[in-house]
Parts: structure tokens; C-alpha cells; sequence
């Protein structure tokens, strides 16, 4: 074990640990600004129930979100140093723009919002969560734009005097074609993510809570939420297959690696499920789908996809010797786990909404157990999506010019690696513990009893009656 | 002007800015168990800094980005090479973060009592390591040619690292109780108020003597002018502190620790983290400087969008503008 090893733990762990904050972000800031103008635009309570409801467990969500941000924003700086130098006249733009542009929008509107009820008038407060919420999609944008710069990079020369990237098109890293696609794909992700929490948290109440006054509410959330799965498994699908097309071109190894496609097969079938050794020396069980392969990877039935060891060969004659083959198993496995779970998602979703058809109330203990399952899967679609993706790069930091060994930082001992690595481990899942439990009980707890809300207080006098909110 | 140069000017105004609105917030931590003898105190305090910390910490965010972006190398040996202090900055910032937002959603004591810790360390750990850090970035540290940290933590810690570390304490509490003074009512604004008085007294002794220092090791006109401007502004913010002119304590200690950033950002330049030991180690604004292209683009993004940024927030503060106090704190 080495620094690097240590260094590459903390950025998986630290990163998916983000990203189990950053789809539910995503996706709850747009939902409840859906839930909170319907309540403007029909006045009827039952939505402003739902936006207080879904509006607490979206704010106990975004308070992890933003914490564990700020140790992706300086881990570049602090264990990928070399990294650092070698892209920062690119990949640094994005990310300050990210800030400038998209942090300040959303927590500023976020704080206007959680603390405004009585502070603003009624529409400012409405066009406040939107704000965030546009914040929030915009940061992904800028995030994703960098991101893709490692994936398929453009817009660059390398400087031959100080072996750096150079920016030469800004506007060709921002339309960078991977991350064109990358974004509605991950958006869409987000959205079965924030769907699937609505649904399982309404479904709880609609099948406990038969008699309620606010039984009517739920059902509605419980629709609403299934629904909003269930587009976003049709654009995760329709984004995924294009995305498939354009890695094929820009990154052949890594759909390779995803479907463990040892040699170049011109039709290749799509391997549904491969039970063998996986370095392609054997097979013992194979589910293949004939030319699906050849249609997902170049958008025609008979069209040829290269193979891992063709490509490993093209690499070492292109790069010099050296392995340029990820780990078959993890991209395999984590692409069918990100597809699988992602529909096994779309599935509860849809038994869901065909248990409440024509106003019936799901009756079913295997529904409601699989209702509360239902979010974890898209998460941990979301996870592998990314770990296939990074993982998938490998073992490129930049693809095609760095190599994530030599992105480390060089004067970064293994302890204090270790340290940090330790350090945050531990913090995140002691956080993960209280945050998991306080979702449960402010989820049981259903929506609120509505105070009636103090007409905006705009006046300078200091009066004496409690503000509407209070940490 | 030169691009690296206004990318120096504007890295060191969004670092004021930090300095300034986290300034208070932290203050307003490490006062907590303080100032607020029960739970409904410590509410008000929470409160007074509920709508706007997580705004406030986004300057410290935009300072990284923009360093990243427009100095690499610094960005990258800074971060790498003060390794330990900010990961426990990090730390601090993550508990805090978390406890402003959960602190409020459990009734139990104990539960309230853990993250009113949480708060207080969080926000005490990095208003000291802040100085600490600005302290060796002042004084410079071991670079090799390659611009890589060659040092360990201790030579992290010295006198005058330490010193740093006291006086941007001392100005934040100064600072986060005039700010109480300032958003409060009843016996809170009144004990706040006069203890800001005693603290800044604290805080001038420990900033005129880490400002001296400071020029001692490097120096300029305009860093000498801006830091006797600081020790008058402070002075002036606890005169006014003592006479109960609560907004112009706060205009007062506000302008000082503005000046005083300013301060060393002025001695500092042109350098941004100098080598103790090869002097081709010494970054400068130049060598660790982006491509004049990348500045340009930044520079347009930053023209139109600060002024935006500060509107909005501007204009969050006028909307909480109020004062609040126990009466004002709901039930549950
Ligand atoms: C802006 C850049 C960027 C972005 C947006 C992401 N990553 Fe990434 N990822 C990297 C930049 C990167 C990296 C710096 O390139 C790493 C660090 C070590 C490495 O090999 O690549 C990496 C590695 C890396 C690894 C470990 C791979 C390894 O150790 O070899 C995982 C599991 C992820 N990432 C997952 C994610 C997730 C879940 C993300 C969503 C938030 C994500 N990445 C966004
Ligand atoms: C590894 C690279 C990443 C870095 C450096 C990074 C940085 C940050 C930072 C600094 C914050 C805190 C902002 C605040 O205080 O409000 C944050 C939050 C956020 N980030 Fe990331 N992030 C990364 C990956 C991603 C990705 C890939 C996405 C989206 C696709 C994303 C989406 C978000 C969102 C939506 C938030 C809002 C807070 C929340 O999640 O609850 N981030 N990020
Ligand atoms: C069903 C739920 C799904 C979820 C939650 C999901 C989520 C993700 C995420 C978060 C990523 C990483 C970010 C990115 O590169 O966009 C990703 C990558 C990817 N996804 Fe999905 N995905 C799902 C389904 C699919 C499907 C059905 C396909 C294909 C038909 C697909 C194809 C891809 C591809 C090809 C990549 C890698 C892109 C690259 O590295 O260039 N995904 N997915």
C-alpha cells in the first residue's frame, strides 16, 4: 500500500459519499418548487403541506451535501497536486465558475428561502426556492463540464516547454460532447433518485395511515413522485444510449471494459450476464443478446466494437509499454449494477402507481417492503454509474494524458494520507448514521399541521411575536 | 494592469470577504457557550447567523476555485504542502456545517449539547488555523525547485505562525460580538456589547503586534499605510462599541480585519508563497500563474458575476435585517 492507493480510496470514498447528497439535491430543490407553485397557483393546502414536508427532509439532505462539497473542492489541491498543475488552466475555470456562479445562487436563495416564510412576500419567496433549485442544476453543469475534460479532453494544446495543458477554446470544453450528454444523463439519474424518496415516504403514509385528513396528500405525492420516476427512466434510457455511442468513440477501452469484450467482434452481442473467468479465457454461463452490442456501442446491428486486447496493443505502440486495460470485474459489473438497479427502481414505481390506479389504496405487505427499499436503489445506481465512469478511465487521470499515478501529490506522506483518509471515514459515517435517522423520523412524523403563516412582516419595528422559523 | 496582477487583487478580495462574513460567524460560534446561558439564548445567537453562514462560507469556496483557476501552482503547493491544518479546517467546517442545520431537529439536552460543541470547536479550530496558515504563507516555507513542500507540520508551528493564529481569533470574536450587539435585543445585545469591548482590546494588542512583525519580515508602502489604517479602524470600532453605536462597532471591526487581509495580501506581493529555501522554490503571482487566455475568460466571468453575488447577498442582509431576542424564538 502506497500514498497513491491511499490517496485513490479517499477520492472514491469521499466522492460517492457526495454524490449520495448531490442526486437527491438535484432532484428535491426542483420537485418541492414544483410542489410549492402548484400551491401558489391553486391555493390549495394540501400542497403547502407537501412543501413543508418535502421541503424539511430536502433541507436535512442539502445541510450533508454541502459540507462534504467542501472537501471535494480543495482534495485536487491536497492529494492530487501534480494533477493540479497539469490541468489547472483548465479544469480550475470551471470550478471557480461553478462557485462564483452556482454555490452563491443556491445557498444565499436557500437560506433566503428556509427562513422567509414571514420575511418576504409571497412570490419572492416562491421565485427564492427556484433560484436555488436553478443553482443547484447549474452547479452539476459546470462540475460535470470539468469532469468531462478527464474523460475526453478538447480545447487544449500541451505546452512542449512546461509539459502543461494550455487552454485554447473555453467554449469547446463547456460544449465538450461527453459532457453535453453526461449532463442529462446524471440529471435524469438525480430525478429517479428524488422521485423514488417521494414515493416511499407517501406510500408509508398512504398504507399507514388509511383514515388521515391528509391521506389525499400523500396519494398525491405518492403519484406524483412515481411518475416523475418513471420519465426519468425514459430519459435515463434514451440520455444512457447515446452516451453508449459516443463513449464507444471517444473511449473504445471502456466499452470494452463494460462488457469484458475480449476480442474485436463485428456483429458483437451484448452481454446480458457472463458467469467465467472474466479475463475472456473461459466461459461457463453466458446470457448474450445478439447484436445489441454492435447497436448500443455505434448505432448499427452489424457494426464492428473493438475489443480489450486490440485496443491494450493500439495503446502500447500509441502510449509506449505499459497496462491501458481497467479492471474488467469493477467496469463489468458496475455498468450492469448501474442499468439493473436503476430499472428494478422504475419496476417499484410502476407496481406503485398501478396499486393506487382509479383511487385504490395499495394493500400489499410486499409492496409497501419493497416501497422502502425503492431509494436506496437509485443511489446505488448513481454510485456505480461513477464508479464505472472513473474506474472505467482508468488507468488515465486524463485520458490520453495523464496517468493517475502521476497526478498524485508528490510531497503527501502515506500517513498523512492515512490520516485524512481515516479522519473522513470516520466523520462520514458517523454522519451517515445521524442523517439516516433523522430522515426516518422527520419521514414518520408526516406533514405538518399548518400555523397559519403571519401575513410578510416588512415593517422596521422589532415586534415581539416569534419568526415563522427558527434553527 | 496585468492580468496576474488583478487575478492577485481579486484573490485577495474574495479572501476579505471570507475573512469579513465568516469572520462574524465564527465569532458568533466561539461565543456560544458564552454568551448564551440557556438554550433560548443560544438560539438567538444560532439565529442571527441561520440565513446567511452558508452564503458567508461560499467566498472561502470561490477563493479555492479562483486560486485553482487562475494560480495552479499555488493552489496546488498551498493545499499539498499544509496538508494536516486543512484537513482539520475541513473537519471543522463539516461539523459545524452539519450542527447549525441539526441541532434544532431533536429536543433531547444532550443532543443539543453535542452539536452546540460542535459549533464551538468548528468554529474556534479554523479562526486560529486561518492565522496560522496566513501567518506561513507571510513568512514563507521550504520549496524545493519544483515548487513541492519539503517541511513537515512543525515547521508549520512557530512563534510568529502562532501569533497569527491568536490575532485572527481574537479579531473574529471581537468581531462576531459586536455583530450580536448588533442583531440582538434585550440582555444578550447587552452583555455582547460589552464584552466586545474587553475582546477588542485583546485583539489590538495581538494585531498591532503580528501587523509589526509581519512588516518586519517583509514590507511595503501601501502594506505599512493599510496596516496602520487597520489599528485605527479597530480602535475606532471599539470606541464606538463602548458608546453603544452598535452599526459603527460593526463598520469599525468590519474595515479592520478588511485592512488587515489587505495588509499582508500588500506585503506579500508579488510573491504568493515565497521559499525559505531555494529562492527559485518562491512562487510568484507570474510563475504560478494560468495563461493570459484562461485570466481573460475569468476575468469577464468574474466582472459580470460579482457584482450580481453582492447584490443578492447584499440584499439578504437587508431582508434579515431585523433584530431578534428570546421572545422571538418559537417553542419548538
Ligand atoms: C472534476 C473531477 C471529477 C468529478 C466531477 C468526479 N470525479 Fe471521480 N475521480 C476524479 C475526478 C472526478 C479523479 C481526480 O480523476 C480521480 C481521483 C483518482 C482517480 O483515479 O481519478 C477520480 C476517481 C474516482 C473514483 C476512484 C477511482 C480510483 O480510485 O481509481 C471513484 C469511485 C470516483 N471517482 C467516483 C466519482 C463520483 C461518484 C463522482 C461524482 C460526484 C465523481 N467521481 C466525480
Ligand atoms: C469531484 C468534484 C466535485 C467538487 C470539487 C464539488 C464541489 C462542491 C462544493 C464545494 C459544494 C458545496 C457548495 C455549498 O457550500 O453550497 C458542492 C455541493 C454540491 N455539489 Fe459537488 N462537487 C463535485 C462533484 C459533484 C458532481 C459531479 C455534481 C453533480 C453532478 C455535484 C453537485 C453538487 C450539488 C448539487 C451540490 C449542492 C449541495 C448538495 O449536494 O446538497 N458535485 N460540491
Ligand atoms: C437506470 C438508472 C441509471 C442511472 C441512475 C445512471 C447513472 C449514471 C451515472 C451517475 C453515471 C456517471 C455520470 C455520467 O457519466 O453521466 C452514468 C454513466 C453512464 N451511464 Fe448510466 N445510469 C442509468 C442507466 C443507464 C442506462 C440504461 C444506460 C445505457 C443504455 C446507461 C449508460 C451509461 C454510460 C454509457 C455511462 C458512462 C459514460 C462515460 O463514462 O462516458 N446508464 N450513469
Amino acid at each position: 500500500m502506497d500514498a497513491l492507493d491511499v490517496a485513490r480510496w479517499q477520492f472514491g470514498v469521499t466522492t460517492v459519499y457526495h454524490f449520495l447528497f448531490v442526486p437527491l439535491t438535484i432532484g428535491l430543490s426542483i420537485l418541492v418548487a414544483i410542489l410549492q407553485t402548484l400551491w401558489h397557483r391553486t391555493g390549495n393546502e394540501r400542497y403547502l403541506k407537501l412543501t413543508k414536508f418535502y421541503g424539511k427532509l430536502f433541507l436535512i439532505n442539502f445541510a450533508m451535501g454541502v459540507v462534504t462539497g467542501i472537501v471535494q473542492e480543495f482534495q485536487f489541491g491536497m492529494n492530487w497536486s501534480d494533477y493540479s498543475r497539469f490541468v489547472g488552466d483548465i479544469f480550475g475555470a470551471p470550478l471557480a465558475i461553478e462557485a462564483l456562479v452556482a454555490f452563491f445562487l443556491e445557498s444565499t436563495f436557500i437560506g433566503l428561502w428556509i427562513f422567509g416564510w414571514d420575511r418576504l412576500p409571497k412570490r419572492l419567496h416562491l421565485a427564492s426556492i427556484w433560484a436555488a433549485a436553478i443553482g443547484t442544476n447549474l452547479s452539476a453543469y459546470f462540475i460535470l463540464a470539468a469532469n468531462s475534460f478527464m474523460q475526453n479532453p478538447v480545447g487544449y494544446r500541451i505546452n512542449p516547454d512546461t509539459g502543461r495543458a494550455e487552454l485554447t477554446d473555453f467554449l469547446a470544453v463547456l460544449t465538450n460532447k461527453v459532457a453535453l450528454i453526461t449532463f442529462p444523463h446524471t440529471l435524469a439519474g438525480s430525478f429517479l433518485v428524488a422521485g423514488s424518496l417521494v414515493v416511499t415516504v407517501g406510500l408509508w403514509h398512504v398504507m399507514r395511515n388509511r383514515d388521515s385528513a391528509d391521506t389525499g396528500a400523500y396519494r398525491f405525492a405518492t403519484k406524483f413522485g412515481a411518475w416523475t420516476v418513471m420519465v426519468s427512466t425514459a430519459l435515463v434510457l434514451v440520455t444512457g444510449d447515446i452516451q453508449g455511442k459516443i463513449m464507444t468513440q471517444v473511449q473504445p477501452m471502456k466499452m470494452a471494459a463494460a462488457e469484458g469484450l475480449y476480442t474485436t467482434e463485428s456483429p458483437a452481442s451484448f452481454s446480458v450476464l457472463t458467469i467465467g473467468s472474466l479475463d475472456g479465457s473461459r466461459e461457463v454461463f453466458a446470457i448474450k443478446i445478439p447484436y445489441l452490442l454492435s447497436y448500443l456501442g455505434t448505432g448499427d446491428p452489424e457494426g464492428t466494437v473493438h475489443g480489450i486486447n486490440d485496443l491494450q496493443a493500439q495503446y502500447a505502440s500509441q502510449y509506449g509499454a505499459g497496462s491501458y486495460t481497467p479492471i474488467i470485474p469493477v467496469t463489468y459489473w458496475s455498468f450492469r449494477f448501474m442499468i439493473g438497479f436503476g430499472l428494478a427502481a422504475a419496476a417499484i414505481a410502476l407496481l406503485v402507481l398501478w396499486a393506487q390506479r382509479k383511487g385504490r389504496t395499495p394493500t400489499s405487505r410486499w409492496l409497501l417492503r419493497a416501497g422502502l427499499v425503492l431509494p436506496v436503489l437509485p443511489l446505488l445506481a448513481n454510485s456505480f454509474g461513477w464508479i464505472f465512469t472513473e474506474m472505467g478511465r482508468q488507468p488515465w487521470i486524463v485520458f490520453g494524458e495523464m496517468l493517475t499515478r502521476d497526478g498524485v501529490s508528490r510531497s503527501v506522506s502515506l500517513t498523512e494520507v492515512l490520516t485524512s483518509f481515516t479522519a473522513f471515514t470516520l466523520i462520514y459515517a458517523t454522519l451517515a448514521v445521524i442523517e439516516f435517522k433523522l430522515l426516518v423520523r422527520y419521514a414518520k412524523a408526516g406533514v405538518p399541521d399548518l400555523t397559519p403563516d403571519p401575513e410578510p412582516d416588512d415593517t422596521d419595528d422589532d415586534a415581539e411575536r416569534p419568526l415563522a422559523f427558527a434553527y | 494592469m496585468e492580468l496576474t496582477t488583478i487575478w492577485f487583487l481579486l484573490v485577495a478580495v474574495l479572501f476579505t470577504g471570507y475573512f469579513i462574513l465568516e469572520g462574524f460567524d465564527f465569532g458568533v460560534g466561539m461565543l456560544l457557550p458564552v454568551l448564551g446561558r440557556d438554550d433560548r439564548e443560544r438560539r438567538v445567537l444560532i439565529n442571527t447567523i441561520g440565513p446567511v453562514w452558508d452564503g458567508n462560507e461560499v467566498w472561502l469556496i470561490t477563493a479555492g476555485g479562483a486560486m485553482f483557476a487562475a494560480f495552479p501552482e499555488w493552489y496546488a503547493t498551498l493545499f499539498s504542502g499544509f496538508y494536516l491544518p486543512l484537513l482539520l479546517i475541513l473537519l471543522a467546517l463539516i461539523a459545524r456545517g452539519v450542527a447549525f442545520e441539526y441541532r434544532h431537529k431533536r429536543p433531547e439536552a444532550s443532543w443539543k449539547r453535542r452539536w452546540d460543541a460542535a459549533i464551538f470547536w468548528g468554529s474556534l479550530l479554523p479562526a486560529i488555523l486561518w492565522g496560522v496558515a496566513f501567518a506561513n504563507i507571510l513568512r514563507g516555507v521550504p520549496l524545493d525547485a519544483d515548487h513541492e513542500y519539503v517541511g513537515g507540520l512543525l515547521d508549520l508551528l512557530h512563534p510568529y505562525a502562532l501569533l497569527g493564529g491568536v490575532t485572527t481569533a481574537a479579531l473574529f470574536l471581537t468581531h462576531g460580538a459586536v455583530f450580536i450587539a448588533l442583531k440582538t435585543t434585550g440582555e444578550v445585545r447587552d452583555r455582547a456589547g460589552a464584552l466586545a469591548v474587553k475582546l477588542g482590546l485583546v485583539a489590538a494588542v495581538a494585531a498591532v503586534a503580528f501587523l509589526t512583525w509581519t512588516l518586519n519580515i517583509r514590507s511595503s508602502a501601501a502594506a505599512v499605510v493599510l496596516a496602520i489604517g487597520a489599528a485605527l479602524a479597530l480602535l475606532g470600532g471599539l470606541a464606538a462599541a463602548r458608546a453603544r453605536r452598535e452599526g459603527w462597532a460593526f463598520t469599525g471591526t468590519a474595515v479592520a480585519i478588511a485592512l488587515a487581509v489587505a495588509t499582508l495580501f500588500a506585503a506579500l506581493f508579488p510573491n504568493v508563497l515565497p521559499s525559505t529555501l531555494d529562492a527559485a522554490g518562491t512562487l510568484t503571482a507570474t510563475n504560478a500563474a494560468s495563461t493570459p487566455y484562461t485570466l481573460k475568460i475569468m476575468t469577464w466571468v468574474a466582472v459580470v458575476f460579482t457584482p450580481i453575488v453582492l447584490a443578492y447577498q447584499g440584499w439578504t442582509y437587508w431582508v434579515f435585517r431585523k433584530r431578534i431576542g428570546v421572545v422571538n424564538i418559537p417553542q419548538h
